[in-house]
């Protein structure tokens, strides 16, 4: 698991957006994360704990958005949750292979001052 | 740090036997060394010093401001979007290692599996067989030792070992620094061997143009359903030790549905590294993908 990493490269990221903003502190984190990217929730949270001594980050709190893997029918021209990762359709059965959700890793929004 | 793999407890990446971050390349800035931190490049927002030409703006910049953020006025906590990819830096770094391969004419594969599933030795042998027409080199990596490296070395493949220490996955940058010690003009395919791991390795582009994950007969049918995301962007699927798949058990028909299901847009093949079964096959899907890739090739 890689979680470790992703922490170093968000609080990175967020301490330069801080900066820009010119703001000291960061309070609170805001992820988005796929549900496809494997990324654990806990074990985003327990590196946190460890790697943000030191950082503008150092009090804060990490708030993760789950993000549904979702795919794209074109039989039904419409989206659903792919909740066991098979990409079949619920409405009409149809296995669709385009991934539309559930990728995302990203720093939405951060709590400065 | 990590209970399931040791990620992160430090250790340090070695490139070829050297520290990584002292194996130049010209793919990563003179300035950048193997501190992850530095991010010089492209991030937009970190720019901004010895900027002094006028905007249309009637905001005079040589009045006075308060000299520091501690003299100004404290700011209340407020929110403020970000909105950006957390590991853009490597995606940034993998999409220049892609236009160098591009420029080189190298057709570059990320090839992935658990450990034990025949990486090297189905690489080796698709060297050998691709010998003669295509010229193969090979980035190798693994969290400690030189092994792997030195079973390609004996079939005289240039290779490059890169060990993480305790990373489980390559990154674009690791790539980029071991590409500078192959003779890139040399080659025409260059196979890139992640660390055996179904999971971290997902996320982490190095620049390649084809994901190859394989699954071995021995690992049982359901792989591709246990680790979703990794078969998934797949380009290509190998079953690997066909040979085995009788004393295995192996349920051929539920594996290739497995696959079907999880691994839409793969290619699948099926091989033996040991017997040669299926090898053409691959070997020329290669070389397909190699000439598409470069006019000139023959």
């Amino acid at each position: 698991m890689h979680e470790v990493g992703i922490i170093q490269n968000t609080l990175e990221l967020a301490e330069r957006s801080a900066r820009a903003s010119g703001a000291t502190r960061i309070h609170r984190l805001r992820l988005r994360v796929g549900r496809m990217t494997g990324v654990v929730q806990e074990a985003l949270e327990f590196a946190f704990e460890v790697a943000r001594e030191g950082t503008m980050a150092s009090e804060a709190v990490l708030e993760v958005e789950t993000v549904p893997v979702s795919c794209w029918c074109a039989r039904c021209g419409a989206e659903f949750v792919a909740e066991d990762w098979v990409g079949v359709c619920p409405r009409c059965g149809e296995v669709s292979g385009e991934l539309r959700r559930g990728q995302e890793l990203e720093l939405a929004s951060l709590e400065i001052s | 740090m990590c209970a399931e793999c040791g990620c992160g407890l430090g250790g340090e990446v070695t490139i070829g036997g050297k520290p990584g971050s002292q194996v130049a390349s010209p793919l990563i800035g003179a300035a950048a060394g193997a501190g992850a931190g530095e991010a010089p490049e492209g991030a937009g927002i970190e720019s901004g010093a010895a900027h002094d030409h006028d905007h249309d703006s009637p905001h005079d910049p040589s009045h006075p401001h308060p000299a520091t953020p501690h003299e100004a006025p404290a700011q209340a906590v407020h929110e403020v979007a970000v909105h950006q990819a957390i590991l853009a830096r490597n995606d940034r770094l993998a999409e220049r290692n892609r236009g160098y391969f591009r420029a080189k004419g190298l057709l570059a594969l990320n090839v992935l599996s658990s450990p034990g599933s025949g990486k090297t030795t189905l690489i080796r042998k698709t060297a050998e067989l691709l010998g003669g027409r295509l010229r193969v080199g090979v980035i190798v990596g693994d969290l400690a030792t030189d092994n792997d490296a030195a079973r390609l070395r004996e079939a005289n493949v240039p290779v490059v070992q890169i060990t993480t220490g305790t990373v489980c996955h390559l990154e674009a940058e690791m790539v980029a620094r071991a590409t500078s010690q192959l003779d890139v003009d040399a080659l025409d395919v260059l196979i890139i061997e992640n660390v055996g791991n179904l999971v971290c390795p997902a996320l982490y582009d190095l620049g390649e143009d084809l994901r190859v994950v394989l699954l071995s007969v021995t690992e049982g049918e359901d792989k591709p359903l246990k680790y979703p995301p990794l078969f998934h962007s797949a380009h290509v699927a190998l079953v690997t030790k066909s040979d085995l798949s009788t004393a295995a058990g192996f349920e051929r028909d539920r594996a290739l549905a497995n696959l079907r299901r999880i691994s839409h847009h793969a290619r699948v093949f099926e091989v033996s590294a040991r017997t040669g079964d299926g090898m053409e096959a691959w070997c020329e899907y290669l070389a397909g993908q190699h000439r598409m890739r470069s006019p000139n090739a023959g």
